[in-house]
């Protein structure tokens, strides 16, 4: 039995590896998304413009407008001239945000009343819009605080003390590129999955496949562990290029990733071979991948976190092995996280491999039927 | 074009749209995968922060500790749970059940006491998801200044600031994420039709053998193209139809263009769309290498690079370049803005001339290459 096995593995292998595109495909289009989508996938707020009325001729205006200037989040400062103008610059776009500085704003402000600024921010980005109203409160916070401690006001009574744990300088690429090792493996793992039997089937290869001697599990066996190897190798891929090119720090147990990394790429082929077992054709085998990756993704909680969304389909993400796959390289990278931790979602993977895997084998052995 | 020429694009169309008729799976494509996506973009993605989980550790007791908590715990935000002791949250932290923790100190009203000292709350976050922790710091600051403004006047003092920034949101006055969020999953699902299902069936064609078999008849290249791209123009624009339905009713997304506009609009993206899954479709000639070019250069691009999510503006300039040979780029600042602006043709003008020009660039390859197969 382990013969038969063994042979069908290097088979596998073989026919996977032979062709010079699919190998190409294999390396190459991991390597260009992770470093494409390491950099675009941020919701950091960087170059925004800025646009600027101010129509007050007094000093303390041109200090706030001074302190705008000043802030490093702002690419291009925009200097309006008259109401009219900020409708065409927000409509299409030159500027994000139109800071409104009234004519009567130094004149108010001297006199110690409440001076009023007028902040018009695009709601089609309401995201961004409300990081850059973020930093402009806080420039505005720092302008009161020194006009406060110019009047002799004495200290403020609380302050805030924030501490960042794990990324202490928010470095938006120490969550993606942890996040992008489980992405790229999932993508990686579904697709020759998938593909490849559901090729052998069109071909005819795979029903010849089936009268062989060998028994459904030798052949389920022959499938996964290629598939496992190839998976496996690109993640590692995948990681070292976090670790070395991108820097992230590994703080965590190289041990547990791979153990935990083992079961997540079992479940993907699990889910991979399911889809096969159900499709005829390479086009829907591919167009299955894509009916679960796309919903895999957006589940995880990579692009927006899972406590958004609405609480009935908060439970649905618990089936999802990039999910908690996700947790745990992120966990491993930056929190060292323990290994009871990891265990916690890990198990949830180890679920998923075998439910699967054990229904694709059902599903083969009734075609052979 | 004479006579012969169009009866022949006739009966090309025909038959490419019996073809796309006949087999399931186009048709599962066209209209009952553009509806999952719809869906699922439209409830899992979500940048509106409500009811994030943190912890909230009292130290100190005294009323003051104790209405600041009050303040905290009514914020829309989040979801508070209690606690007496630090460390009981320092596993979920580590664990990822709480996004931060906010700790009263025990030397809190002490040092509140005192005039020439300053009150420490500390907020610590789990910066392994850095939005989402910068998102709990600007709340709990909002908390926090909302907390001192009513200290302020119960002790009968007023707290006036100098300057007030008063903001306002155009287009989007409730800051609902779903407002630009789902015009853009418009553009992505259009670019499955568009590109991805192309690409696969053309590349089909190729495999199977038919494609030379369609060469050796009297049809022109040109011909060929328009015959192919017809079926999936009409395919594309009826899950158009079926997603701006969706997301008006179903997400009550407001659409404040005009529907010729959208329609304009529509076309060009199409045609960059269809173009694209052209070229990958005469270059791969494989299915298995189709379908990941397809993946790879047309769905990630519209997913990652076209500000459908991630705002452009922030990606470092390498990345900015590559983002404006992506034709849903201007496609989803197009939608958006018809969605939630109008007819800004100050807009919509540049950004269909890129895509028609994107459109030109890929057809005058495409046919380049099928000539050649030709000779």
């Amino acid at each position: 039995m382990w013969n038969r096995i063994h042979a069908l593995i290097i088979k596998e292998l073989l026919a996977t590896l032979r062709d010079k595109r699919a190998r190409i495909v294999l390396i190459g289009p991991p390597l260009v998304q992770m470093f494409i989508f390491s950099f675009a996938a941020t919701l950091e707020v960087k170059n925004v413009n800025l646009g600027i009325l101010n129509e007050d001729s007094g000093r303390p205006a041109y200090e706030l407008v001074q302190r705008f200037r000043g802030s490093r989040t702002f690419s291009e400062i925009r200097y309006l001239r008259s109401t009219d103008q900020i409708r065409s610059v927000i409509d299409d776009r030159q500027v994000l945000a139109v800071v409104h500085i009234p004519q009567n704003f130094s004149r108010r402000l001297l006199a110690g009343e409440t001076a009023d600024v007028q902040l018009i921010l695009d709601g089609r980005s309401s995201n961004t819009a409300q990081i850059v109203q973020g930093y402009l409160s806080r420039i505005v916070d720092g302008f009161n605080h020194d006009v406060a401690a110019r009047r002799g006001v004495s200290l403020p009574e609380t302050e805030l003390v924030t501490r960042h744990w794990f990324n202490p300088n928010l470095e938006y690429t120490w969550y993606t590129v942890p996040s992008l090792v489980g992405l790229l493996t999932m993508i990686i793992g579904v697709v020759i999955t998938a593909l490849s039997v559901a090729r052998e089937r069109e071909l005819g290869t795979f029903d010849q496949l089936l009268v062989s001697p060998l028994t459904t599990f030798e052949i389920l066996i022959g499938k996964t562990v290629p598939s496992l190897l190839i998976a496996g190798l690109d993640g590692t891929l995948i990681l070292m290029i976090g670790i070395f090119v991108f820097q992230i720090p590994f703080n965590g147990s190289l041990v547990s990733l791979y153990i935990s990394m083992f079961f997540f790429i079992a479940a993907i082929i699990g889910i991979g071979l399911f889809i096969s077992s159900l499709a005829h054709t390479q086009q829907q085998a591919f167009l299955g991948t894509f009916a679960f990756a796309v919903p895999a993704v957006l589940l995880s909680g990579f692009a927006t976190p899972i406590d958004n969304m609405p609480d009935w389909l908060q439970p649905v993400t618990l089936v999802d092995p990039l999910r908690h796959f996700m947790t745990v390289v992120r966990g491993i990278f930056l929190k060292a996280l323990p290994p009871e931790f990891v265990f916690a979602n890990t198990w949830p993977m180890a679920v998923i491999a075998v439910v699967t895997l054990t229904a694709a084998g059902l599903l083969f052995r009734l075609r052979l039927e | 074009m004479n006579n012969g020429s169009w009866r022949r694009l006739r009966a090309l169309i025909g038959k490419e749209s019996l073809q796309i008729i006949r087999d399931p799976s186009s048709i599962l494509i066209a209209f009952v995968l553009p509806l999952v996506l719809l869906f699922a973009f439209g409830y899992a993605l979500s940048l509106d922060a409500t009811g994030v989980k943190i912890g909230l550790v009292l130290e100190d007791t005294t009323p003051a500790a104790q209405e600041f908590a009050t303040a905290l715990t009514h914020s829309r935000f989040f979801n508070v749970r209690s606690g007496h002791d630090r460390r009981e949250f320092e596993d979920d932290l580590l664990a990822g059940r709480i996004a931060g923790v906010v700790i009263v100190p025990r030397y809190f009203s002490e040092r509140l006491a005192r005039a020439n000292a300053t009150a420490p709350i500390q907020v610590l976050t789990d910066a392994s998801q850095p939005n989402t922790a910068s998102f709990v710091e600007n709340y709990v600051r909002g908390a926090w200044q909302t907390w001192q403004l009513l200290r302020a006047r119960e002790q009968g003092r007023e707290l006036r600031q100098p300057v007030r920034l008063q903001p306002r949101f155009w287009f989007n006055t409730e800051l609902d994420s779903h407002f630009f969020l789902v015009p853009g999953s418009v553009a992505i699902v259009m670019t499955l039709i568009g590109a991805i299902l192309t690409a696969l069936v053309v590349s089909r064609e190729w495999e199977h053998g038919t494609m030379e078999a369609m060469m050796a008849t009297p049809i022109t290249i040109r011909e060929l193209l328009i015959g192919k791209l017809v079926p999936y123009y009409v395919l594309g624009m009826g899950s158009m139809f079926l997603t701006l339905f969706v997301a008006v009713e179903i997400f009550h997304v407001p659409f404040r263009g005009s529907f010729a506009v959208l329609c304009l609009v529509a076309t060009v993206f199409l045609m960059a769309a269809l173009g694209l899954g052209l070229l990958i479709s005469t270059l791969a000639r494989n299915q298995f290498v189709a379908a990941q070019v397809a993946l790879l250069s047309a769905f990630l691009p519209s997913f990652l690079l076209s500000g459908f999510i991630f705002e452009i503006s922030s990606m470092p300039w390498p990345i900015r370049l590559i983002t404006h040979i992506i034709s849903a780029r201007y496609f989803v600042s197009s939608l958006q803005t018809l969605f939630l602006v109008g007819d800004v043709w100050a807009e919509l003008i540049p950004n269909m001339l890129a895509m028609l020009a994107i459109a030109a660039v890929l057809f005058a390859v495409t046919a380049g290459k099928t000539v050649k197969r030709l000779d």
